[in-house]
This record gives C-alpha cells, sequence and structure tokens, in this order.
C-alpha cells in the first residue's frame, strides 16, 4: 500500500538521547564523589584517629604535620574532618532515602485512590508539616536522647510530609492521562498503576526534590549538631565540629572555617548536580 | 494576472533553531501572490509551514524562528526589511489576525467591546464612540444576535461561534489590507461553523479586503476561497484557482488529499441474522459526573441511552461537542460508573465499574482515545507497550511474547523494528497504529474508537479508516465508532446514532443518513458538513430558524 509506505518512511528518525551532562553537572558529582569517597574510607586515610590530642597548643595554624590546623583541644582537624563526613553524609543519606522512598510511594498511592485515604492522609501530614523543623529534633533529642538512628528518624520524619506532598501533586497529573486510564480499563492493580505507568513519568522531578531535601536535611542536622543535640563527642559530624571550634573565630585559625567550608561544598554540589542532571532523566516529555 | 498584486510573497525562507542548536530550515522558498480582494488559502497537513507563513506576513515568527531571506510586501510596505516600531504601527492597521481559538484570544477579563476596539485606540485612529459605532456596524454585518449590546458582555458569555465572529470583528476594525484567518473554524461544530464561514464571506466580500486562509480542510476552503497553494514540508507543491485544485489536481498529493475526502461508502460485513444474539445491548443507561447527591451525580450527562450492537457490525456516535458522545463510550468500557441502566455484553450483564467486570469481559471490549500522544506511556518502549496485555490477558511470556508483539505490528503495517522505539519517536499516525495494536494484544470482539482518527491529518486519517475495515475482515471484530465528523462515520458504520445533549435523538442506517433523518437536529448536522463543491455554503437548505438556535447557543 502506497500511503502505508510514506507513512513508515515518514517517520521522525529516533533522536540519540545520551546519559551525557554539561560540565557544571560534572564538577557537582565529582565532589559529591570525592565526599562519598571519603565516608567511606575515612578511618583508612585518616592520619590519626579523631579522639587523639596531638598537638599540646590549640587552634593550631595549617603546617605541613597538620594540614588543616588543629582544634580547641589540639587534635588534627583534617582527620576530625574526614571522619566527620562519615557522619554528616551517612545520617543526611540515610533520613533523605527513607523520607523520599516513603513520601513517593505514599504520595503516589493517594493520587490513585483518591477520596477518603488521599484526604485523611493529606492533612495528616500537613499538621505534621506545620511543625518546624528544628523545633520538632530539638524536642525528640530532648525526650528520648541523641543517637544515631534517633537522628535518622527525626530528619526522616520531618522532611516526609513535603516529599509526600509533592510526589502526589505530580502523580496526580500522571492519572489523568489517558494511558494509565488505558491501564486501568485493562483491570491493572493499584501497585502495577504506581509502579510502571505512573513511577517512570515522575522519576526526574521527585530526583530533583530528593536532592534539594538532602542539602536541607544536611543544614538541619548541622544545626542539630551546633547546638549539641547532634553527633556526641568525642566523635562529631561538620555541624558538631563547627560548633567545638566557634572560639577559633576571634583567633582567625582555620579550625572553624574547614569544616563550614566541608558542609558548604557539599550542599553546592549536589545543587549544582541536581540542576544538570542529563535531559533524558531530568524532563522525558522534551 | 493583469492587475499588480496586492500581496507578494517572493522566495521566503525561514529557519529554526532545535534544542540542541541545530539550524532547520521550515520554510524553503515559497513565493505567492494575493490579488486586491482575493481570498488565497494556504493548505496542508500539521508541520506543512502553513501558519509560519501566515505569521510572517504579519513580520512575526515564533520563538526560535526568523526569517532568513526572501521578500514580503502589503500594499506599500515591505515587511521584511521593517523595524519592530515599524512592525508595531503596520500591524492591526495593514495586516490584521484571526487566531484559531478565539476564547483564547480574548482576555476573559475584560468586556468584549474594549477588546474589540482596542486598536483603534492604540493606533488613534478615531474618537472612542465612533470606534463603538463602527464596531456594532461589523457586529451586524457579521450578523451577531444582539448586536447593540453583545459587547458589554465578558468573553463567557458568548458561544464558540459568536466569539470566532467577533475576533473577526476585532481584526477588521482598523480597516486592515489583509486578515489571516488561521484555521478559524477548526474549534468549532459542523452547525456552527456554516454560520461563521458565511459571516466571514459576506464581510469579506463587502469590504474587498484581501485575506489568507489557513487551513487543513479541503472542503471549508473550497468555500472560502478564490486559490489555493498546497503546501507540503514547507514548499508549494501545486497552486491554482479553487475549480482547478478541486477538478483537475495535477500533483500527486493535491490528489491524495482529494482522496482522503472521497466518502467511501462502507459494505457491512457479514449478514444481519435476525435470531442473533447482539454483541452489545445497553438499556437505559444514565450517567454524570462530579458528587453524587441521592444516588445521582450533580452533572448528569447520558439521559436513557438504549442501543444494540450486532456482531460484526459496526456503530457510529455522532453529536457536537458536549453532546455525551465521549461519556458514552466510557460508560460503556466501565471507566465511568453508569447510576442508572445496564449493558448486556454476549447476553451476559456487564458490571458497571471497572472491577464489577470479569477479565474476560475486560479483554473482549477494548477502547482506543483521540490523542495518541497522551494514550501511550512515554516512559515505555513500543514492545513493553504492546507486550504488557499479552502478558496480562494471555500470559505469554519471552519469545512467545515477542513473536506476537512483531504479529501485532505487522497487522497495523508497521516495521517490526519499530519496537524498540519510544512513543515519542513515532509520527502521529503511527502512535494511533499503535494504540490500536495495543487494543488488537487483548483479542477483542469489540473496540471503542473515541475520536481515534479527529487528531490526524486527512491522508493519515483515511489509512487508520483504510485498516480499520482490514483488521474487522481478518479477525471479525465491531466497532463502536464516535465521532463528530461524518464522513468518517460514514465510510466504516453500519448503524449511527446521533446524540443531543446526552440524549439518542435518533438512531439511522449509515448508508441512507441523509435521506431517513427525520429529526430536525439530525437533518442540521447532515446538512452543516462541508462538501468539495464551491457553490455548497450558498446552497445549504438547512432550517434556518432552528440553524440559528443551534449556532447561537
Amino acid at each position: 500500500m502506497k500511503s502505508d509506505m510514506s507513512i513508515a518512511s515518514s517517520s521522525p528518525a529516533p533522536r540519540s538521547k545520551g546519559y551525557s551532562f554539561n560540565i557544571v553537572g560534572r564538577i557537582g558529582l565529582g565532589i559529591i564523589l570525592f565526599w562519598l569517597a571519603v565516608a567511606i574510607l575515612g578511618p583508612w586515610i585518616s592520619p590519626h584517629p579523631p579522639g587523639e590530642i596531638v598537638d599540646w597548643d590549640y587552634f593550631g595554624p595549617m603546617t605541613s604535620k597538620f594540614w588543616l590546623g588543629t582544634d580547641y583541644l589540639g587534635r588534627d582537624m583534617f582527620s576530625r574532618i574526614l571522619l566527620g563526613a562519615r557522619y554528616t553524609v551517612g545520617i543526611s543519606l540515610a533520613a533523605v532515602t527513607i523520607a523520599c522512598t516513603i513520601g513517593v510511594i505514599l504520595g503516589m498511592i493517594a493520587a490513585v485512590i483518591g477520596g477518603w485515604f488521599d484526604m485523611i492522609l493529606s492533612r495528616l501530614l500537613d499538621a505534621i508539616n506545620g511543625i518546624p523543623s528544628l523545633l520538632f529534633g530539638l524536642v525528640v533529642v530532648a525526650a528520648v536522647g541523641s543517637s544515631i538512628p534517633v537522628l535518622i528518624l527525626t530528619l526522616a520524619a520531618n522532611y516526609m510530609p513535603g516529599s509526600y506532598r509533592f510526589a502526589r501533586a505530580l502523580a496526580v497529573n500522571v492519572n489523568t492521562m489517558d494511558f494509565v486510564t488505558v491501564a486501568r480499563a485493562r483491570g491493572e492493580n493499584t501497585p502495577y498503576l504506581i509502579i510502571r505507568e505512573i513511577f517512570p513519568n515522575i522519576l526526574g522531578p521527585v530526583l530533583a526534590d530528593l536532592g534539594l531535601r538532602f542539602v536541607f536535611i544536611v543544614l538541619v542536622l548541622s544545626g542539630l549538631s551546633f547546638l549539641g543535640l547532634g553527633v556526641q563527642p568525642p566523635n562529631a559530624d561538620w555541624g558538631a565540629l563547627v560548633r567545638e571550634n566557634i572560639g577559633a573565630l576571634s583567633f582567625g585559625a582555620p579550625a572553624v572555617i574547614f569544616p563550614s567550608i566541608a558542609i558548604a561544598s557539599l550542599t553546592i554540589s549536589v545543587n549544582m548536580f541536581i540542576d544538570n542532571l542529563p535531559t533524558k532523566i531530568r524532563d522525558r516529555s522534551e | 494576472m493583469t492587475e499588480k498584486p496586492h500581496v507578494s510573497v517572493k522566495d521566503l525562507h525561514v529557519n529554526a533553531r532545535t534544542d540542541s542548536g541545530r539550524m532547520v530550515e521550515i520554510i524553503k522558498g515559497v513565493s505567492f501572490d494575493v490579488a486586491p480582494g482575493e481570498m488565497v488559502a494556504l493548505i496542508g497537513e500539521s508541520g506543512s509551514g502553513k501558519t509560519t507563513i501566515a505569521l510572517s506576513l504579519m513580520g512575526h515568527t515564533r520563538t526560535g524562528c526568523h526569517i532568513a531571506s526572501g521578500d514580503i510586501r502589503v500594499g506599500d510596505n515591505a515587511v521584511t526589511s521593517m523595524t519592530s516600531r515599524q512592525l508595531a504601527a503596520f500591524r492591526g492597521t495593514g495586516v490584521a489576525y484571526v487566531p484559531q481559538s478565539a476564547a483564547a484570544a480574548f482576555n476573559p477579563s475584560k468586556r468584549i467591546i474594549d477588546q474589540v476596539i482596542e486598536i483603534t485606540v492604540i493606533h488613534h485612529l478615531m474618537s472612542r464612540s465612533k470606534a463603538e459605532t463602527k464596531a456594532v456596524e461589523l457586529f451586524r454585518a457579521l450578523g451577531l444576535p444582539n448586536p447593540e449590546t453583545i459587547g458589554k458582555r465578558y468573553p463567557h458569555q458568548v458561544s464558540g461561534g459568536q466569539l470566532q465572529r467577533l475576533s473577526a470583528a476585532m481584526a477588521l476594525i482598523g480597516d486592515p489590507e489583509l486578515v489571516i484567518f488561521d484555521e478559524p473554524t477548526t474549534a468549532l461544530d459542523v452547525t456552527t461553523q456554516i454560520e461563521v464561514l458565511r459571516a466571514f464571506k459576506s464581510v469579506m466580500a463587502k469590504k474587498g479586503i484581501s485575506g489568507v486562509y489557513v487551513s487543513h480542510d479541503l472542503a471549508v476552503v473550497a468555500q472560502v476561497a478564490n486559490r489555493i497553494v498546497v503546501l507540503r514540508g514547507g514548499e508549494v507543491q501545486e497552486e491554482g484557482d479553487v475549480d482547478q485544485i478541486l477538478n483537475e489536481p495535477a500533483h500527486d498529493y493535491t490528489k491524495d488529499l482529494l482522496n482522503a475526502f472521497k466518502p467511501a461508502t462502507h459494505v457491512a460485513q457479514g449478514q444481519r441474522e435476525a435470531d442473533a444474539e447482539p454483541l452489545l445491548e445497553v438499556h437505559e443507561l444514565y450517567a454524570g459526573y462530579g458528587p453524587t447527591k441521592d444516588g445521582e451525580p450533580v452533572a448528569k450527562v447520558l439521559k436513557d441511552v438504549s442501543f444494540k450492537l450486532e456482531r460484526g457490525r459496526n456503530l457510529g456516535v455522532i453529536g457536537e461537542s458536549g453532546s455525551g458522545k465521549s461519556t458514552l463510550a466510557r460508560a460503556v468500557a466501565g471507566i465511568l460508573k453508569p447510576y442508572r441502566g445496564y449493558a448486556l455484553f454476549n447476553g451476559k450483564e456487564l458490571g458497571a465499574g471497572i472491577k464489577d467486570r470479569t477479565k474476560e469481559q475486560l479483554q473482549k471490549n477494548q477502547i482506543v482515545f483521540q490523542l495518541a500522544d497522551t494514550a501511550l506511556n512515554p516512559a515505555h518502549s513500543i514492545e513493553s507497550i504492546l507486550a504488557r496485555p499479552l502478558a496480562f490477558y494471555h500470559g505469554l511470556r519471552g519469545a512467545k511474547k515477542e513473536r506476537r508483539v512483531i504479529e501485532l505490528l505487522d497487522m497495523v503495517r508497521l516495521p517490526a523494528n519499530i519496537r524498540h522505539r519510544l512513543p515519542e519517536e513515532l509520527s502521529g499516525g503511527q502512535k494511533q497504529r499503535i494504540n490500536l495494536a495495543r487494543a488488537l494484544a487483548a483479542e477483542p470482539e469489540l473496540i471503542l474508537c473515541d475520536e481515534i482518527t479527529s487528531a490526524l491529518d486527512t491522508v493519515v486519517a483515511a489509512a487508520i479508516l483504510d485498516l480499520l475495515k482490514e483488521l474487522q475482515r481478518e479477525l471479525s471484530l465491531s466497532y463502536m465508532f464516535i465521532s463528530h465528523d461524518l464522513s468518517t462515520v460514514e465510510a466504516i458504520c453500519d448503524d449511527v446514532l446521533v446524540m443531543l445533549q446526552g440524549e439518542v435523538v435518533e438512531a439511522l442506517p449509515a448508508s441512507e443518513m441523509s435521506q431517513k433523518a427525520q429529526h430536525p437536529y439530525s437533518k442540521l448536522l447532515i446538512s452543516s458538513i462541508p462538501k468539495l463543491d464551491t457553490g455548497w455554503l450558498d446552497r445549504v437548505d438547512a432550517d434556518p430558524v432552528f440553524a440559528a438556535q443551534m449556532a447561537d447557543r
């Protein structure tokens, strides 16, 4: 058939879209991978144990022996930052994974099922969302004491409702598309609709949201540690390092500057990476 | 031509930059002229560049495009060499534009009259009272009801057809030398379209203004234009007088366009057996949307719909937008639960909603939607889209499943290697074929086709209809075919239901629709379908009072 031939041959050529992304995204990814490696390898590459007092002078300057100076007790800052990465990156990553997984799954279920389920869940989580995050963290830690699981769960509970709202809004839009209606008319159950039809189409924005939420969690964790409610001594995450050495500000010592730079570099690099995700993941409609 | 052309376009090239920075030539050297008082139609499928050319007549291009070379003259104005300040003065008084969607072109928060006379205010053409008098004159000339007071209303208070005529008044108030109509009736129902076309034609003839009419619909163009320029892929395929194009087309593509228009009358498959059980029987179905109150939804759409569909036969459902055609399809498919009435499928009662139906009932009864883009999940490959119903209904796996996918692609005349692509990498017609293939994968007995050809270009739509007929012969299917386009329904259906405001007003045999129609609405609907005949518009003999009522609702 002539007309069929013309239709088959006039089809647009398949576009080759790789997973490559631009230079800013690569720098971001590079810094993230660097901190991840540090978090994993910290104990093996740090020159001193975190609690060991290696210098009789406090707030020491940068020397060839102590690269980043020493802290208020004369401990090696370089070692402490390397070991602090494990707490900051690990706790934040665990918390953001829990928050986004639960939030996104509940959000998609609410969008597909709708009705009373959606209404009650949404109002409940809105109520949780109304509590200021730092205050919530303070109250919980004050009540049950600070430990790493408590910190992770508190931060996750804090950021789950936002993730739920975000995923639900996206899923509601996808849910009204004809391809979901077709699947529903085929007789598919809710898990299939959620996993196969909806999730792939909200993945891009959800990943961007995950990155942002990770940054918020890093900041709140640092805030809690700064207030003395985070990771407990002699271990310390970056927030705690800033607090311990806050006195160094008036001496101009490097002890307070480097943990701050570490926090900033991690949060900024996550933003750089998320903003420059490959088009294939970020926006499937293009 | 003896006269000096009023508007001339010479060797126009328009380029666009894609997201990846590549330059694409959209218009490849187009030239044509428009004589004073003449209406020239630009016709072609989507992507042929007709709107791009029309916009460039105003010196405007869409974001990312620019006029690369060429020369456009309107009267004494060289549009292509104007500065943006000169262009701003030229638009509205030299050239005016009537957009496709008048509803989107009017500001919903301002009164109509203020928007219609805006051009005279911006260009300081006349005093406000003078402008208003002139607007009322135009309203009268365009056949609008209550010309004195209609301007005081807001855009949502008038009908779609009236709004389209009001946007023509807006274009004409600055006495432009050229008016561009960009598919002005495409979004309207056929019954409304007639009135709008008549109004356009008489006003343009009275004022002797040149016009450019952009459309994909040959029959509409045949009514309003003097000459036709056939475009494809940014190039002129053929140019000529309306009669020459319609009766002696020279170019192959023009012939294809015309062939796609010829009503191919449908020959019934299988004989009607008197005692055979009907495939689908619908009894006094009521359905609606919105929150329920006393067991009935607030917005009631379908009222008392009953019909029978016999095995191997096709049922058409026609009616204007808002008549409840699609709601009927959704109710039959179980996507929308009817609140009263029931349906029998193969003699057994169909559950109201999807959850109340057996898997077999769902499998035998498939639905295909109008918009092929939104009906395919953009995240899945064609193969996994087609494979899912195979696994879901028939439990196929592995190599067997893949073989069946290739078979299905072959059935809808697509090459097997297309299965590795994503939906976005296919054309509109190909996507609609995949949609059909997905329905076929279930091995259904009934396919509900909801306006499946409406979003496609004429030639592509005709090929889909051919495919539907062929599949019916091979697989003994029945179709319930929902459409606003009578000629498609005529081409594929045995029986036709005419719907108006949620009710079936008449059931007719498709082959003798125009002879047997009794109800005034079916008569009006049938007579409103534009014919490929230049004198049709002047001859339409619908009941004028009823027609006016329908148009001004």
